[in-house]
């Protein structure tokens, strides 16, 4: 992201606590009881920014044409990402079943630029620190 | 509106700072496409009246960056920039993989065509709500990697600033030019992000003689709409299936496979400027640029599978911190064996240099390599450069990329490219040293050899319109314009697949077939850019005769290897040149017949081929 080479994946990391649900101030977001995705309802979404702010990882962002928050919906329990992902044959994305999560899931609520800060000194060594 | 194009396309003009919208009715889109083809139809209609008076690098000169209406939806997407050629004085469509053309298809452009000279050094930034022009001084003069670090970071906090709270935005597509396109460098290359360069052509110096030193896409909208998307859909998860299965070498190795394979197996690599084309340095291989330089393998941009491009680093010693691609082929052997260097960690030195210099890496590289042999055999001295260029000295190579990029002592001569710089040295030192420059119709001769026989055919170069352009070479005049599809559509030649005619289909809705494209589309873009080439001018024109050949090394028996003595076949040259062009439909000599320009409607260029004909 902060520089070529470098893009990492940016995605929700399905948090257990939900920080954007809790910030919405009129309830615009639910989370769905079978897939536990966060679910926008578009009609009451003001587009104020705030699960944004209050995301970790920066995720949601707001749709260039209609203005509304997108955040991930997991596609209802059946990711496309992963299943393009594997077809590719890159294997950089995998679905992770509850029983087998075993880390906290806010580890990977991370924002985009910190990962890539952490990617580049990881590769470039000492380079990796004047990059970003 | 045809689908698959966004329909717009911006043209600016840099001299009277203006912008505005213009496109292209249906019938033009489908005989050209887009990419390299619909460039040569801008060029000729903008410029094609007064051809051979038009200056490459004169602000009359129209530099075309454009998509095709398959780019961000198949895989591979690039992005193709064009223009009167300083090297050829014809069209070369150079294409670059980039984020730049998916983000400019997002931003509902599909091209921009740049015109006049800015007085200023500026940059282009597209956005959704169009064009504007932004003040670029700051970085004018910067090394590519600043410069990219710089317009990145400047480009997301304005755009950020503009609309806050909407999310993080990705860095935007950059275009842009190092210090060698800014001194006017006939060789410079367009550069987007790290190592991905539009090389052939010498756009770079399009882009310096015009003040522009970069242009940056951001786009938030969707892609255009496609005739069928159910069956685009389908289409493109079985492509990515079959390209993960079937380009397996170029995923894993990249291109860097070849750097001791073509050498020492097919006696096709350049070594000390073409004068031996066979090695068997086994330092040389792959396995020592993966296992001690790659940091990242899997590394592409938007809409990628394959992912030739790795990441290497230099993690210690002299270069440490030197980043770059691969490299790849192409510049293993134009900064490693073609300066007799056989150094994997002085060859990615070179390769990132001369990205940030933003030369081309095969074009620059190729002049250097030419005065290198000037040296070898005393017609260049210490005093024209200011140091001793020795064969494999690294160092020496570094000074005299920076030499060139400045324009300083002899570098001046040699920025004008290898066909220049040997017609001008002849002049200043009096003795003919034309027979050592490599280069075909003005365009440096990719790294791949004619004379082993085992790797491009005799005529690839001699009569390809691109001169000589490693990608787009001649073939049997049929399966060649296969290649021009992929630079009009404009997509990525190793994410090839048969399933290309049916997503043409899918996405435009026009009838296209493999067949019809090979014998009429194709056809008239070469058939355009071979006219504008025997148009040339105003400096340079190129006699069918004698400059549609290959370059004079190519004539000599090779000095060493399992293919020792071999070389290209003059009289065998010659009869194929002339099947190739009868089945382009073009006379013995190169110039387009009447026929032909009456089929393929474009009966304007019968008066000024006329003349051309004997």
């Amino acid at each position: 992201m902060p520089f070529p080479g470098l893009e990492v994946p940016h995605l929700c990391a399905q948090c257990d606590d939900y920080p954007c649900v809790k910030s919405c101030p009129v309830g615009a977001l639910s989370v769905d009881e079978n897939t536990k995705a966060v679910i926008v309802d578009q009609e009451k979404c003001t587009s104020c920014g705030d699960c944004i702010e209050a995301c970790p990882g920066n995720v949601p962002f707001l749709h260039p044409k209609h203005n509304k928050a997108v955040i991930c919906d997991l596609c209802g329990g059946d990711p496309e990402c992963v299943k393009a992902c594997q077809e590719g044959g890159f294997n950089a994305l995998h679905l992770v079943s509850d029983s087998r999560m075993d880390i906290h899931k806010k580890l990977f609520a991370r924002d985009p630029l910190d990962v890539a800060k952490d990617l580049a000194i990881n590769l470039f060594g000492e380079k990796g620190e004047e990059v970003v | 509106m045809p689908r698959g194009y966004a329909g717009n396309y911006l043209e600016v003009d840099l001299s009277k700072e203006n912008t505005r919208e213009t496109s292209f009715d249906e019938a033009t889109l489908e005989a050209y496409f887009g990419g390299r083809g619909l460039a040569a139809k801008i060029l000729l209609d903008k410029l094609g009246k007064n051809w051979a008076e038009v200056d490459p690098l004169g602000p009359e000169n129209v530099l075309t960056v454009l998509t095709g209406p398959m780019t961000g939806i198949y895989p591979g997407t690039r992005v193709c920039c064009s223009g009167k050629s300083p090297l050829s004085n014809s069209i070369v469509g150079s294409t670059v993989s980039s984020e730049f053309a998916s983000e400019l298809r997002f931003s509902g452009f599909d091209g921009l065509i740049i015109k006049g000279k800015a007085n200023s050094p500026v940059y282009i930034l597209v956005t959704d709500e169009g064009c504007e022009l932004r003040d670029a001084s700051h970085v004018w003069g910067m090394l590519g990697e600043e410069t990219l670090k710089t317009l990145n970071a400047e480009v997301v906090n304005e755009l950020e600033s503009r609309k806050p709270k909407s999310g993080r935005l990705r860095e935007p597509g950059l275009l842009y030019i190092g210090p060698a396109g800014e001194n006017l460098v006939r060789t410079a290359a367009i550069i987007s992000k790290l190592g991905h360069a539009a090389g052939y052509g010498g756009y770079g110096a399009v882009m310096g003689s015009k003040n522009l030193k970069a242009i940056a896409v951001k786009g938030r909208g969707p892609m255009p709409d496609v005739a069928a998307p159910e069956t685009v859909k389908i289409l493109l998860r079985e492509v990515q299936r079959r390209l993960a299965r079937t380009q397996t070498r170029i995923r894993f190795w990249g291109t860097a496979y070849g750097g001791y394979s073509i050498g020492a197996e097919r006696s096709a690599e350049p070594i000390r400027n073409w004068q031996e084309e066979w090695h068997d340095e086994k330092r040389f291989g792959v396995p020592y640029f993966s296992t001690r330089f790659w940091v990242k393998r899997s590394c592409s941009d938007f809409n990628c599978i394959i992912g030739c491009m790795k990441l290497s680093c230099i993690k210690t010693g002299k270069w440490k911190g030197d980043i770059t691609d691969t490299p790849d082929y192409e510049l293993q052997a134009y900064l490693g064996t073609n300066f007799g260097i056989f150094a994997p960690e002085a060859c990615i030195h070179l390769s990132s240099l001369i990205d940030n210099l933003g030369h081309s890496g095969i074009n620059g590289a190729n002049t250097m390599g030419f005065a290198a042999e000037l040296y070898q055999r005393g017609i260049l001295k210490k005093e024209d450069l200011g140091f001793e260029l020795k064969w494999g000295d690294a160092d020496a190579f570094d000074k005299l990329a920076r030499l060139i990029a400045e324009r300083k002592k002899v570098g001046n001569v040699l920025a004008e490219g290898t066909y220049r710089a040997a017609k001008k040295i002849s002049e200043i030192k009096d003795v003919d040293v034309t027979p050592y420059a490599v280069h075909v119709k003005g365009i440096e001769v990719g790294a791949h050899g004619t004379r082993s026989g085992l790797d491009k055919n005799p005529i690839s170069y001699a009569a390809s319109t691109q001169g000589g352009d490693h990608m787009s070479t001649v073939r049997d005049g049929y399966n060649d314009m296969l290649i021009v599809f992929y630079d009009s559509s404009v997509n990525c030649w190793f994410c090839r697949d048969d399933l290309i005619w049916d997503f043409a289909r899918a996405i435009t809705g026009w009838e296209i077939n493999k067949h019809k494209w090979c014998t009429d589309q194709g056809q008239r873009i070469l058939t355009v850019e071979q006219a504008t080439l025997l148009m040339g001018g105003p400096d340079v024109f190129w006699d069918p005769d004698k400059d549609f050949d290959n370059p004079p090394r190519f004539y000599e028996p090779l000095p060493t290897g399992p293919h020792k003595g071999k070389t290209t076949n003059k009289d065998l040259v010659e009869r194929l040149k002339k099947g190739y062009y009868e089945a382009v439909g073009w006379d013995e000599r190169g110039v387009p017949t009447t026929e032909t320009l009456a089929k393929l409607g474009l009966k304007e260029l019968e008066p000024t081929m006329k003349k051309m004909r004997k």
